[in-house]
């Protein structure tokens, strides 16, 4: 039987705020437990809340940048329920009125493919402690620095049809609230993390599967793991006859499985309400005037810029505008060098993150300055380089052996243009090789590539390739 | 000396007629004689009230001091005070001592206050009798069978037994005005928003609201110019100009407009009631007010909503109180639930938890709206109603409460008629508005109090007319024979 | 007339997280049934297009400008603690 698979995702993005939504406590990551938890954040009995206005201009940027309503009054709610890392007996959130709401993102796929996918709400709302399961003589351990950090939950249409495109999606929000700098993006660290709402449709039909919902995974590659896994189970137990039930997952990286989880087993009934102690949230439209004329420019604008201003495919375009970063490496590479910004492009993407990825590193800690880099573009451009020797060039630069011109002079890595100098490196090889001449001779042209590499060798790679291959024909074939 | 007003009290400090330490050791020896009967306070803080006094004392010398500095308050057991146990008449809170004061406590330590104790209150501000406290009933000084009202009944029967000049209130249905009304004192509930509730352990946010209570509206208007105003510490608290409360106290009240709800005065006003307000209504008619007939049709509907919107917002207040971080924890719990529903349900008393499951009941699934949004649309017509009447009259006046003080034990068991006693007074919480209660007599030696109601923010107006009031009555300067 | 049976009592109370035996249940029930009947007097108004009405004074918030205002106070808030060991809270285990 074929099946329709339904998906929809909840992320929650911890803003980046200095203070938390409702207190004046740090919101730094890695503090030792509990010094980040001022007594608001601890429920101390008599605290109040008071509401962060950043976390307010920070959630408006998101709705701005995703054609959503920003909602004139929005209001805060209190989800009761018991939970020994929710402090209040509450979160504060927003429920029947959140500040964002019907908007959209457009993803492309990965044939090339825009697909607009439905952001039905973002809501503003405060995080939770965490629970520490190490062993305290069979107790749990509560840390409550994270509670009451600010939350954007961000909940999409059940617009996504696989776990690739869900990702596609995850990514380009990703990339979005890191463009605003609303969000750090972190996902091991928890600041970007994503619950997936998955069902499956006989092909179709109209109705929608009862869904399960897959908490709190938190790397890309999981999250497509996790999806394609819960997409099996699901379709084993539906052709089996057998119903899905409705609840709440958890994924184990580790055996790549997801299970359900056993303490949200009972329905949870969260009584939300109003919360007393909030006012309504009013925005006015000079507020949000203002916060649009602040708004960066987005990764799609800058994607169709890319194209234009340094005629790149939609393919590079994407790959480069992925990050602020990395665009705005790419675009002080194109500034400093004579190069194209296609050689540009082609180095940045691909020789550099191939390195960079392998260490680990983010392209803000790149050991190569957008600078250098283009100094050594700027040599292979001019020729005083081949790309080949560029590559042990760049290598050297990576290495923190200096720059590009320091490492071609100190090696003596300069290209060989000189006629005269590879005509004798040319003779030099034929005389080597008689036999190989010979048989040239009698038409096996394929040797050809034979002399060019024994050149290359004989002169370290250093002569000029056209050069050489213009200056081999005319004494090969006279 | 305990009869004396703020002002003459601070006058002989600043003559150094008295100092500050022999003030309240004055003050404490009365708590010692006669507390141990009325148990109005949870808290009696000997030591630190003298040794801040002695400082005041060491430094009148130096200084120029504020005012009232030396004058001991007693604060009601709901007010956080660093380093002073904060019980909210809760053995939840039994163990709890916060490391930081309310707002109040702070403007009142700023104005130079010593808080002499903290006074005993229904568990969470749950009640109108003080019968709730884990700490056991509060007596009425006037009558120690009868109930002192609550929740704020141990800071009425530290006044009225002048065990205390002041004392700090909350009234979230009536909390200041009824114990002011049942032990012969002068309350105010001032316009939501007006005082902070930072640090104000709450019972139900919306409603609930600090206030004075003393034994004058000079001295309530005193206390509210020290606690008035706005706090950044809290979303709710107003951010209107606070005026001089004193400013206005001796203005004539010639042709003040007091309007008679004609819905409070039926014919099921108890008769000795009606006479007592009566002789109120013409004292005011003598000093020139004007009295007009006015309607507020929806009165009967007060309670209803009060009892689903106060009892909602409870439940999800108390849930931090959970035995994880602070307070109560019971015994070797086996597990995360039993450790929640242990150490509620041994901390919080009976009224407490019937409360919490009414409001559960009204917030949960397939109630809500049937429930809890229907009560908050009869909130607005009934503060509507209010606003719409106050357009025609300056104040609203009314009996505080349906009878005097009743026995100890009358009601503790019949949860619906307890609420019923706050019938006058819970309508103004919905409407956040102002209102005062003040002596109007006695009847069978029980005092009774009437009540005015004001315009949002219009405290003055009550002062004002309360302060000329007791300019031509005596009922406020009567003390219980016992602790005359 | 709504009466509330044990059950409903039993239900909610675990909601509000308290715990109630089959003797308590039945006076709670009859408590909150007596309640209940009170506060149902409201549904003798007709107030279908009534805005709800949070509260009183209709003002909007004021928020705040994003500032660190706190320092640790670890100490002083753990030394409340009914159990606490290497700065953290102690629960009796929490199962996912």
């Amino acid at each position: 039987m074929e099946w329709d698979v339904v998906i929809g995702l909840e992320v929650h993005a911890q803003l980046a705020t200095k203070s938390k939504i409702f207190s004046g406590a740090s919101t730094a990551y890695g503090a030792e437990p509990n010094t980040q938890a001022c007594a608001i954040d601890v429920a101390m009995p008599g605290m109040l809340p008071v509401l962060n206005q950043e976390a307010v201009n920070m959630a408006i940027k998101f709705g701005l940048s995703t054609h959503s309503t920003i909602a004139s009054t929005s209001i805060f709610a209190r989800k009761n329920y018991f939970y020994p890392d929710l402090p209040k007996g509450y979160q504060i959130s927003q429920f029947e009125h959140p500040i964002v709401k019907n908007g959209f993102l457009d993803i492309i796929l990965n044939d090339g493919q825009t697909k607009r996918i439905g952001v039905t709400r973002a809501h503003l709302e405060e995080d939770a402690g965490k629970s520490l399961h190490e062993d305290f003589h069979g107790l749990t351990g509560i840390d409550l620095n994270r509670a009451g950090t600010p939350l954007l939950e961000i909940v999409s249409e059940p617009d996504l049809t696989s776990a690739e495109e869900a990702v596609i999606y995850l990514k380009t929000l990703h990339s979005l609230v890191r463009y605003l700098e609303i969000c750090d993006g972190n996902m091991q660290e928890g600041s970007f993390r994503c619950d997936a709402n998955i069902s499956l449709k006989p092909k179709g039909e109209k109705k929608l599967g009862t869904r399960t919902e897959i908490k709190n995974v938190n790397s890309f590659r999981y999250v497509e793991k996790a999806i394609n896994f819960e997409i099996s189970r699901q379709k084993e137990i539906l052709e089996s006859g057998g119903n899905v039930s409705q609840e709440t997952r958890l994924y184990d990286a580790v055996s790549g499985e997801t299970r359900a989880m056993r303490s949200k087993e009972e329905a949870n009934d969260y009584r939300y309400f109003p919360d007393p102690d909030l006012l309504p949230l009013v925005v006015d439209e000079l507020t949000i005037k203002s916060i649009k004329n602040q708004l960066p420019e987005l990764p799609a604008d800058k994607r169709e810029r890319f194209k234009v201003q340094y005629e790149l495919t939609d393919y590079d375009a994407n790959n480069l505008v992925a990050s602020k970063e990395l665009a705005d490496y790419f675009e002080q590479v194109c500034s400093y060098t004579e190069a194209t910004a296609k050689l540009a492009a082609n180095w940045v993407m691909g020789d550099l993150m191939a390195l960079l990825n392998k260490d680990g590193l983010d392209i803000s800690q790149s050991p190569i300055s957008s600078q250098s880099l283009a100094e050594l573009l700027d040599r292979i451009s001019d020729n005083t380089i081949s790309g080949k020797i560029a590559k042990s060039v760049f290598e050297a630069m990576y290495a923190g052996e200096g720059s590009a011109d320091e490492i071609i002079t100190q090696k003596g890595l300069k290209q060989i243009v000189d006629p005269a100098v590879i005509t004798t490196f040319i003779t030099q090889v034929i005389k080597n090789n008689p036999t190989q001449y010979e048989q040239y001779k009698a038409g096996q042209d394929r040797l050809f590539g034979f002399f060019v590499g024994q050149v290359m060798k004989l002169s370290q790679g250093k002569v000029n390739p056209q050069l050489l291959n213009q200056l081999l024909k005319k004494q090969l074939d006279s | 000396m305990h009869h004396l007003s703020l002002k003459a009290i601070a006058n002989k400090l600043t003559k150094k007629e008295i100092s500050a330490v022999e003030l309240i050791q004055y003050f404490l020896d009365r708590i010692n004689t006669h507390d141990k009967t009325l148990n109005s306070f949870v808290t009696v803080c000997e030591e630190q009230a003298l040794q801040q006094a002695h400082a005041v004392d060491q430094l009148r010398n130096k200084k120029k001091l504020p005012y009232y500095a030396g004058i001991p308050i007693a604060q009601k057991d709901i007010f956080c005070t660093q380093g002073i146990k904060t019980s909210c008449g809760s053995k939840m809170l039994d163990n709890f001592i916060p490391p930081y004061n309310a707002t109040v406590i702070e403007k009142f330590n700023q104005a130079g206050f010593i808080t002499i104790g903290k006074t005993n209150m229904d568990e969470f501000a749950m009640g109108s009798s003080n019968e709730s406290s884990f700490y056991g009933a509060v007596k009425n000084p006037w009558n120690i069978t009868k109930v002192p009202g609550g929740s704020s009944g141990g800071s009425s029967a530290a006044i009225a037994a002048r065990l205390a000049p002041v004392a700090t209130g909350t009234d979230t249905g009536g909390s200041i005005r009824q114990p002011a009304a049942l032990c012969n004192l002068t309350g105010l509930k001032p316009t939501y928003g007006r005082v902070s509730r930072y640090g104000m352990i709450a019972f139900a946010s919306s409603l609930d609201q600090g206030g004075p209570m003393a034994k004058t509206a000079e001295d309530a208007a005193i206390m509210l110019n020290i606690m008035a105003g706005h706090d950044a510490k809290d979303s709710t608290c107003a951010n209107n100009a606070v005026p001089d409360y004193t400013a206005n106290l001796e203005n004539p009240i010639k042709g003040l407009k007091i309007g008679l709800p004609k819905e409070y005065f039926s014919a099921q006003l108890d008769s000795n009631v009606a006479k007592q307000i009566e002789q109120v209504i013409q004292t005011y008619k003598n000093a020139g007010a004007e009295f007009i007939e006015i309607s507020l049709p929806s009165s009967e509907l007060a309670i209803s909503a009060y009892y689903i919107i106060a009892p909602a917002e409870a439940s999800s207040n108390l849930s931090r109180y959970d035995g994880v971080r602070y307070g109560y924890r019971c015994e070797d719990p086996k597990d995360l639930t039993d450790m929640y529903e242990r150490s509620r349900s041994e901390g919080f008393g009976s009224e407490v938890k019937r409360r919490i499951i009414v409001g559960t009941y009204a917030l949960s699934a397939g109630y809500y709206d049937a429930y809890y949004i229907k009560a908050q649309k009869i909130r607005r017509v009934i503060r509507d109603e209010f606003l719409t009447a106050l357009n025609k009259v300056d104040v609203i006046l009314s009996p505080t409460t349906p009878n005097t003080a009743f026995n100890i034990g009358e009601k503790v068991n019949v949860p619906v008629s307890m609420y019923l006693s706050d019938i006058y007074t819970i309508a103004v919480n919905l409407a956040g508005l102002p209102a005062i209660s003040a002596p109007a007599g006695f009847i069978n030696g029980l005092p009774l109090g009437f009540q005015l109601i004001g315009k949002h923010f219009a405290e003055s107006t009550l002062l004002n007319a309360v302060h000329q009031y007791q300019k031509l009555t005596d009922w406020h300067t009567q003390s219980p024979e016992q602790y005359a | 007339m709504t009466t509330v049976n044990q059950e409903t009592i039993k239900k909610v109370a675990h909601l509000a997280r308290l715990k109630i035996n089959d003797e308590e249940s039945k006076t709670t029930a009859a408590a909150i049934t007596e309640v209940l009947n009170l506060v149902e007097k409201i549904n003798t108004a007709n107030v279908e297009d009534v805005h709800p009405l949070a509260n009183p004074l209709d003002n909007n918030l004021t928020p705040r400008a994003d500032a660190v205002s706190e320092s640790n106070q670890r100490e002083a808030l753990l030394l409340l603690a009914p159990s606490s060991e290497a700065g953290l809270y102690l629960v009796p285990q929490v199962i996912e």
